[in-house]
């Protein structure tokens, strides 16, 4: 990595709580001297660097520092100690449509965020058809904004933040909004910067999309920097601290209440037969696991490529999934059926749910590797084996 | 099975070539003077918005924003010449050139002083220097201001009074003092009045009686002078920063310096009998200690900007 276009050095970022406001002056000369108050340690000395053109991803529970993270990168915030050194343009997009006016046109709008993003006339007058483009508000661009829906709203301020040649882009889970055909768009944005050198910080809720996208990752836990390492390993570290603690905002598992409980582990995980296989072999595992008491458990499964494009994520609630585990250890088979994938390599995660997604009790990140050998001529992904047979047409 | 592919990226710059930008808790004053600079094209931006949004869907937009100067000159003009009868002749043209002054003055300043609290939402999710929302509101107000020539040139026409072109001159540093020392104010006070909300009611008191400092509504050669001047302290009135620029404004505009007043037929001095010099070296001290302000200002700004996405 040469020089880097990001470096976050040591930043801390303490916020002062006040139990009671005193935002007026009457209020400081009818009670003077010390205001009570509690120190938040929103980052810990948060150490890292990202590479010109990488993608680094920062996942963490709510409330674990990143949102503060992205505003001190974007400069919205300041550290209380450390700095942020950004080399080149940045575009935040910590909401979209933050600076809109909405008594303003959406072309108003669009040279107004423009100005504020650091661009002057002429140059939002180059790229402004892009946006329009993009955003597809051409028949809306002259109206207030106030009149948008905020679906527009959110897509003309994601247009303009993309459009206007950022050397860095931080995006803070904006994607989370919009419906799917604009946020396959966003991604595929996404990746054009990519391709063209970008740098792109990106916060994200969803393990599966900073897997695919993310170059590396970056875990935040109550202000300190956990891990900086590949997606699929972040993600582990993540998970594992999601098991210790109460899961308000677990990665990708059933969006429910969750609890997280010791009830029961997994031990163990091992293919049978061997990783090796070839396509359409059948596969099956074997599971160790151990409960404190007979305990009802379900299983899922989680199938990735090696890129992190994710495969399947099995239902923990099909009825086949669950099953009765003794208060002692026991091993569970598995027989996830014929594995239709074409050749290469693939990573699964198990986890061990309680019923209904009430609990996760263990999950396991990395739990399995299998490798798949083709040898025929078709290419792609699934394995679809067509069988030809010749009927008698209609006579008519 | 094809891996993703391996297109060779486009070249960009590569980083170490390009600008850096350091966010930290401390930041000197000069770098935030240097990047103000940089962004000015956004305040012309902002400032065109805020006229722009101001006036939406009103039938007669900006001219509106001549409705409560004039009202304020009409008012005055009743209370002073028509029921105090102070006898001084064309009295309009002398009481709009100090009021423009002060429109644009207390305009800026007040309305810049809770500018950060309103307009947190971008505050706190968009980076730009923070300083340019008061500067905008600045600049709004030289908007206003401009278009207060043109009730001043009807009047001047109307009265047939001339301006005395010969000192038209002073109007630039007159004009450079009052908008670095009214930029000043506004940048100072919109950073405090995030960390103590009561600093806009405070400005408006302050405001109020800075007013009625200052020779407005009435003639700097007056009572108030004289009694100064016999103790030595007529520096203690000009030490007010917009005596100077409101003395130099109604100099160019109202040509009389001695005037024989209209009631008594007396003959009275109702301005100052400097030589031009003296006016331009007073606003040339007002602009030198208004662009020490400024930069006092914008440290003072730094200092408090760390909090604001906090306080807000």
């Amino acid at each position: 990595m040469g020089v880097p276009a990001v470096e976050v050095q040591g930043v801390s970022k303490t916020f002062r709580l006040y139990h009671e406001r005193r935002a007026s002056l009457k209020e400081r000369f009818v009670h003077p001297g010390r205001s009570t108050y509690t120190d938040l340690v929103a980052l810990d000395d948060v150490e890292f660097a990202v590479g010109a053109g990488e993608t680094v991803g920062i996942i963490g529970r709510n409330g674990s520092g990143k949102s503060t993270l992205l505003k001190c990168i974007c400069g919205v915030l300041q550290p209380t100690s450390g700095q942020v050194l950004v080399r080149g343009s940045l575009s935040g997009l910590l909401e979209l449509g933050a600076g809109f006016q909405i008594e303003l046109s959406g072309r108003d709008n669009v040279y107004l965020n423009g100005a504020m993003l650091g661009l002057s006339r002429r140059d939002v007058d180059r790229v402004f058809d892009d946006i329009v483009a993009f955003s597809e508000l051409e028949q809306f661009i002259d109206t207030q904004v106030k009149f948008y829906s905020s679906g527009m709203y959110v897509r003309l301020g994601f247009a303009v933040a993309v459009n206007v040649d950022p050397d860095v882009l931080v995006i803070d889970e904006v994607l989370a909004v919009g419906d799917e055909q604009f946020q396959a768009k966003c991604l595929e944005r996404i990746r054009t910067f990519q391709e063209e050198g970008r740098t792109i910080l990106f916060v994200s809720h969803n393990a599966d999309q900073v897997r695919t996208i993310c170059d590396r990752a970056v875990v935040l836990d109550d202000g300190k920097m956990l891990a900086d390492a590949t997606p699929g390993e972040a993600v582990r570290v993540f998970r594992e601290r999601l098991g210790d603690l109460p899961a308000d905002d677990a990665l990708g598992a059933p969006n429910r209440q969750l609890r997280a409980v010791r009830t029961a582990e997994i031990l163990g995980v091992d293919v049978v037969g061997g990783a090796s296989l070839h396509t359409s072999d059948p596969l099956r595992l074997r599971i160790g696991v151990r409960a404190k008491e007979p305990t009802r458990v379900g299983l899922v499964f989680e199938i990735h490529r090696l890129n992190g494009v994710l495969l399947c994520r099995t239902d923990p609630d099909a009825p086949s999934a669950i099953v009765e585990v003794p208060g002692k250890e026991c091993v569970l088979t598995v027989d996830l059926g014929r594995f239709e994938v074409l050749d290469g390599a693939f990573q699964m995660n198990v986890g061990l749910v309680g019923p209904h997604g009430t609990a996760i009790y263990d999950w396991k990140e990395c739990a399995a590797s299998i490798d798949v050998t083709y040898e025929g001529r078709a290419s792609g992904m699934l394995a679809v084996t067509p069988v030809v047979a010749v009927e008698p047409g209609h006579d008519d | 099975m094809t891996e993703q592919s391996t297109a060779p990226r486009p070249q960009r710059r590569p980083p170490e070539q390009r600008e850096t930008r350091i966010v930290s808790a401390r930041s000197s004053v000069w770098r935030r003077l240097e990047t103000l600079w940089s962004d000015r094209e956004l305040v012309t931006h902002l400032s065109r918005t805020d006229i722009k949004v101001k006036y939406k869907n009103s039938a007669l937009g900006l001219v509106w924003s001549l409705v409560s100067p004039l009202m304020q000159l009409a008012i005055y003009y009743f209370v002073f010449q028509v029921v105090l009868k102070n006898g001084v002749p064309d009295f309009v043209i002398f009481l709009f050139a100090g009021l423009m002054v002060w429109n644009f003055f207390q305009g800026s300043i007040t309305t810049s002083t809770g500018i950060i609290v309103e307009r947190s939402g971008i505050v706190k999710k968009v980076s730009f220097p923070r300083e340019i929302l008061p500067l905008s509101a600045v600049g709004a107000q030289v908007v206003y201001f401009v278009m207060q020539l043109i009730p001043m040139a009807a009047f001047l026409l109307i009265v047939g009074v001339n301006p005395d072109w010969s000192l038209a001159w002073l109007l630039f540093p007159a004009l450079a003092a009052l908008l670095v020392m009214a930029s000043a104010l506004s940048v100072l006070f919109s950073a405090l009045n995030v960390k103590a909300r009561d600093m806009k009611h405070l400005v408006e008191i302050a405001m109020m009686a800075w007013f009625w400092l200052t020779p407005i509504v009435y003639s700097f050669e007056y009572q108030l002078s004289k009694q100064l001047h016999n103790l030595h302290l007529t520096w203690l009135y000009l030490a007010n920063p917009m005596t100077p620029i409101v003395l130099t404004f109604q100099r160019v505009f109202y040509p009389h310096v001695q005037i024989v007043n209209t009631r008594t037929g007396a003959l009275e001095t109702i301005q100052p009998t400097w030589p031009a010099t003296t006016y331009a070296l007073l606003d040339v001290a007002v602009l030198v200690v208004g662009a020490a302000l400024f930069v006092g200002a914008v440290s003072v700004f730094g200092r408090l900007e760390g909090n604001f996405a906090e306080e807000l």
